[in-house]
């Protein structure tokens, strides 16, 4: 090869290296890679010129023009590496964001603290094999009362402050004071055996304060199968205590009265402080209640218990006051 | 009901700690609610004369007292309390006292003048909870006598038990010892009292007449002569005080004493102001009126009983309360008791209409002991023979309709049946003997088994099962968990209540629970129709309607957030409504109530009601419901639209809160309203999720706009719009709305994107061109509409 060419070709690419480091944008690059590289570029013209040589010097000449011809790409590959990072390293600092200075958003809702003491006890008892019954709160004077064995005029019905609705003949018309009407309604709409818990919202006619609502949630549950006992019941309510309240909570039941369930008790737990909480009622359920919604006392037995939910939610969350449940505050009622 | 332990131990030898004492009253069902140990703590609080009271100078809710602490000097009390006057006894905690509940009394001024020490309410010195004023003594104690001595409280318990209606024998001294002595195994007895009679006289003219014998089954009369009215014996006094009754002379007192001990209430009148004497027993007639003891004039109905005498004047309403005419005053000498047997039902239906309870009535409606009255009468008139009354022989004893005392035939095996226990009939018969039913065997294995007469309750064989049950104890009844035989579950409809609370929550929506309850006119105010049902007896005027919609309920709230400054709030709430059935043919057993959802977007408009509807169709799956533009009762007049399913049910209805309503309500945001009638919703047809496979070849977009008349729904065109595309549409999205320059008065451009595609292969050009050509077609024909250029 002459030195000639020799020199050219070094010449080319030391100029390349030049431009090629010279070049800032994409476009410039892109431009001068035709120049460098393309038809009418000074490698191209040298390599037409390759034919006039013999073939000895037309071998040692192409061998160097195609590393000429290397050399420049990679030149320009580099290049073009380096300034795409950089425009990308641009371009992303121009997106930088403070991640502490964002506007609030939309913001969570909040399930009503009753809603969400209610879902527990239902998965509770639904994980004991108990179904979910529900029931109009306007209710017949039969389902609040006559059913459940309390006759009319009976001093029983006094344990209850019944707001009556007009509606119908005098009397015969109520919002329910109890979940307990439910049991009549579950009881006549299908056979036996029933694992059931009623949850819902009751009322009677009381003046509100800290301690008392005249409309108010209670849980019940029911269970009518041929061998339900009153040790049945004992071991529900304990194993309910345990599952909500926690493992080392236990129960007690003591004879009380309600005339819907014989023998009847209140059930209460103790806190592993050794404290008792009085929590609700139960018993198992009358014979004449059984007979009152067409089923065989001696074929088919169970109990029924409930309780309040509005003060369990409350205290679980140190609300003192129950009014507070009902007012709707926001403020309230976004803690929950 | 109140007892105190040494007066149990009349009747029993009870002993033992008090408080496993008061364990066993609570597991024998006589819930102990209050315990106080008399006599202890009261070291210092002394029985102190009041001798005059006097306005306290600088202050209005304070007087100043003056008392003789045993010195015959009056020392300055300070006293918040105003309920004494002079004469009265009262107790005295005197300077260094420390009382029961801690409190320390030392001299100190009170608003400028000195208070020698404290006068105490009864819950200072361990007698109840009453703290509505100073504790009035009897008359007789002697004065600066230590407290606890003279009132006899040395080593005393007092036991506050909860009585159910179902233990009319709990309403007794007597009857609380015969259930603690069968608890604890010790014997029970009811003294016989000594009383000497005199030859009757008198009693021969009393005449009794029940004129009613289905509402008084036993009423009997005794005369007891030579009564001298004054005070009582301390003891009789400092026992009735302490379980809670004013002592106001010997006979009235040795009256309730009797009631307390025995549980049977009883009347004495003055012998000489009782017409014939004699009694007629008998229906008031109706508007018939009597004033009682408490000078209260009564108006009766013929399901009340009066006790009228023998010119058939009312003297009293028949176990409730006596007449202010035939009182016990300081003149009496001969004293006529009655003892009788009444009705429950009927004395708990006059009690509660009068609103008239006394301790009479709450014991008769328990159902009293038939048989315990001649031991009553003697009792009394034990109680009354120190003052040299003497008992009359002879009893007028006339008698109506009593409960039968059939025997009751009890199983064994369905007592173990019921309670889950292994009892033998021996075992049985044990624990039922002591409290006073009277097992005799029956075949091999039962009892029939005699209920007492003072268990009016108590009747049948589950009643008697509740009693073995008792008298076991329900804390040695074995614990068993049952298992259905059916997995537990939700239902679907209870599974898509949680969807929904899930579904509003995750959207920022705080769940409200307002009162189901209106006042009157608050319907109207949320632009309602005024027609929900009322309540018959509402507590307060507040509280007297039932809402109809969950509308009032929940701009109430939104309301009373604005006005706590909490605007922008997002509220919803699932409840029941109540409406007066449609009117046609029979009136069903009950109101219309349903499940209702309610959603207030406060600072929101309408848009976004429409964009919570979409998605609770979405996530409950519903197919067919119309959101039909139209006004609606409470909602904006040109914002409201109505949910209309396929079959024209009413769904719901959705927009804004009529401005007039938020204004009326204080409201100074646009609020944005959806309610859904959750039980409509239930029986509305479902997609069904069945999965629509997704093609795997590439889809083709078409924009079309239209320039539509503004009486037409955008509903209706993309309507047409699907109609048209056929199956070949993935979907379909309204994506501008345009009003203004280049549209005609009273249009709009609505411009819609539609997607195409196939399952099997890449739709051509011609395919696209046809479809958009079918769907311009159909809308330009069907609608007062074109295609815009």
């Amino acid at each position: 090869m002459s030195d000639d060419l020799s020199r050219t070709i070094s010449g080319i690419e030391d100029e390349a290296r030049a431009r090629v480091a010279a070049a800032t944008t994409l476009d410039e690059l892109d431009a001068l890679k035709t120049e460098l590289l393309g038809r009418k570029s000074q490698l191209v013209a040298l390599r037409q010129r390759l034919g006039s040589l013999d073939p000895d010097e037309r071998r040692i000449a192409g061998k160097a023009l195609n590393a000429a011809f290397e050399t420049v790409s990679a030149l320009l590959a580099d290049r073009r590496a380096a300034l795409e990072a950089e425009a990308r390293r641009a371009r992303l600092e121009a997106e930088r964001l403070d991640l502490t200075e964002v506007l609030p958003g939309p913001g969570v809702g909040h399930l009503h603290l009753v809603t969400q003491a209610i879902a527990e006890l239902e998965d509770l008892f639904v994980g004991m094999g108990y179904t979910v019954a529900e029931g109009p709160e306007v209710e017949t004077d039969w389902h609040n009362f006559g059913a459940l064995n309390f006759p009319e005029g009976h001093p029983a019905r006094d344990m209850y402050d019944t707001l009556y609705v007009d509606y119908g003949k005098p009397g015969s018309t109520l919002l329910r004071t109890h979940t307990s009407p439910v049991q009549v309604r579950v009881m006549t709409s299908g056979p036996p055996p029933y694992y059931t818990v009623i949850p819902g919202r009751v009322f009677r006619s009381d003046t509100a304060d800290a301690t008392h609502v005249p409309v108010f949630h209670q849980i019940e549950g029911l269970v009518v199968d041929r061998d339900i006992t009153l040790a049945d019941l004992a071991g529900t309510i304990d194993a309910f205590t345990k599952a909500y309240f926690g493992g080392d909570f236990t129960s007690r039941l003591r004879p009380s009265y309600f005339p819907f369930t014989e023998p009847s008790a209140e059930f209460d737990i103790q806190r592993p402080d050794g404290t008792w909480l009085e929590l609700g009622g139960c018993g198992m359920v009358h014979p004449n209640v059984l007979a009152n919604c067409g089923l065989d006392p001696e074929e088919w037995q169970g109990f029924a218990f409930g309780f309040g939910i509005d003060r369990l939610a409350a205290a679980r969350h140190g609300v003192a006051d129950l009014r507070d449940l009902f007012t709707n505050d926001i403020r309230f009622l976004s803690q929950f | 009901m109140k007892v105190l332990l040494s007066w149990l131990r009349d009747f029993a030898p009870i002993e033992g700690d008090p408080d496993e004492l008061g364990e066993q009253l609570s597991d024998l069902g006589l819930a102990v609610e209050g315990m106080e140990r008399l006599g202890e703590g009261l070291d210092g609080v002394v029985v102190a004369r009041v001798l005059a009271t006097r306005p306290h100078p600088n202050a209005d809710k304070i007087q100043l007292v003056d008392v003789d602490a045993g010195d015959g000097e009056a020392l300055q009390i300070a006293c918040g309390a105003f309920n004494m006057k002079p004469g009265d006894l009262v107790p005295l905690a005197t300077i260094g006292t420390t009382l029961p509940n801690g409190m320390e009394i030392g001299r100190r001024k009170m608003r400028g003048e000195w208070s020698n020490g404290m006068l105490c309410a009864p819950d200072e010195v361990g007698l109840g909870g009453d703290h509505s004023g100073i504790l009035i003594l009897p008359p007789d104690l002697e004065v600066g006598a230590p407290f606890a001595e003279a009132m006899g409280l040395a080593a005393d318990v007092l036991y506050d038990l909860e009585v159910n209606p179902n233990r009319p024998d709990a309403m007794s001294v007597a009857g609380v010892a015969r259930d603690l002595a069968a608890r604890l195994g010790v014997p029970f007895t009811l003294p016989e009292p000594a009383v000497d009679e005199v030859p009757g006289e008198r009693i021969r003219d009393v005449s009794v007449d029940i004129l009613d014998p289905d509402l008084c089954g036993r009423f009997s009369a005794r005369v007891i002569r030579g009564v001298t009215v004054g005070e009582s014996d301390p003891a009789v006094a400092r026992r009735l005080t302490l379980l809670g009754m004013r002592p106001i002379n010997n006979v009235v007192d040795a009256s309730n004493y009797v009631m307390l001990e025995l549980g049977q209430p009883n009347h004495a009148y003055d012998l000489a102001r009782v017409a014939g004497p004699g009694f007629r027993v008998r229906r008031a007639r109706a508007g018939e009126t009597i004033v009682t003891l408490d000078r209260v004039e009564r108006t009766l109905t013929t399901d009340d009983l009066l006790i009228c005498d023998a010119e058939d004047v009312p003297v009293g309403i028949a176990g409730i309360m006596g007449g202010a005419d035939s009182e016990i005053g300081p003149e009496t000498t001969d004293v006529l008791v009655e003892v009788a047997w009444f009705l429950p039902l009927a004395i708990a239906k006059t009690s509660r209409r009068l609103k008239l309870r006394s301790d009479a009535s709450a014991r008769f409606e328990k159902g009293c002991d038939p048989e315990i009255v001649e031991l009553a009468h003697r009792r009394l008139a034990e109680l009354l023979a120190p003052t040299g009354a003497r008992l009359e022989a002879g009893l007028v004893d006339a008698r109506g309709e009593l409960p039968g005392r059939e025997p009751v035939r009890v199983r064994t095996a369905r007592i173990n049946k019921l309670l889950g226990t292994d009892l033998d009939r021996d075992r049985v018969a044990a624990l039922l003997e002591p409290i006073g039913f009277a097992p005799t065997p029956a075949g091999d294995h039962d009892l029939d088994v005699t209920v007492p007469s003072w268990r009016y309750d108590s009747s049948t064989e589950i009643d008697v099962v509740e009693e073995v049950a008792r008298m076991y104890g329900y804390t040695k009844i074995g614990r068993r968990v049952p298992r259905s035989a059916d997995a537990g579950h939700l239902t679907p409809r209870q599974h898509e209540r949680r969807r929904l609370r899930a579904l509003l929550v995750g959207r920022g929506l705080a769940e409200a629970m307002p009162m189901p309850f209106l006042a009157p006119g608050d319907l109207e105010r949320a632009g309602l129709p005024g027609d929900g049902l009322t309540i018959s007896n509402p507590l307060v005027a507040e509280e007297s309607v039932l809402r109809t919609s969950l509308l009032p309920g929940l701009v109430k709230a939104v309301a009373t957030n604005a006005a706590r400054r909490n605007t922008g709030v997002a509220l919803f709430e699932i409840g029941h409504v109540f409406r007066r059935p449609a009117p046609n043919g029979e009136e069903p057993p009950l109101p219309d109530e349903r499940e209702m959802l309610g959603v207030a977007l406060a600072g929101r408009e309408a848009p976004e009601a429409v964009h919570t509807w979409r998605a609770v169709e979405e996530t409950l799956d519903l197919a067919g419901v119309q959101v039909r533009n139209g006004p609606v009762p409470g909602l904006h007049p040109t914002r409201s639209a109505e949910l209309v399913g396929p079959g024209g049910e009413a769904v719901g209805a959705l927009g804004e809160i009529d401005p007039a309503v938020l204004e009326a309500h204080g409201i100074g945001e646009r609020v944005a309203w959806l309610e859904v009638d959750l039980d409509e919703v239930a029986r509305l047809p479902r997609t069904g999720r069945v999965y629509r496979p997704i093609s795997v070849y590439p889809s083709s977009d078409i924009d079309l706009a239209f320039e539509v008349d503004d009486g037409v729904p955008a509903t209706d065109i993309e309507a047409t719009l699907r109609e048209a595309a056929g199956d070949r549409l993935a979907s379909l999205r309204l994506f501008d709305v345009y009003r203004g320059a280049g549209i005609a008065e009273g249009r709009r451009s609505l411009a819609y994107s539609l997607r195409l595609e196939a399952l099997d292969h890449t739709l051509t050009d011609d395919e696209v061109a046809e479809i958009r050509r079918r769907a311009v077609e159909a809308v330009e024909r069907a609608h007062p509409a074109t295609l815009r250029g």
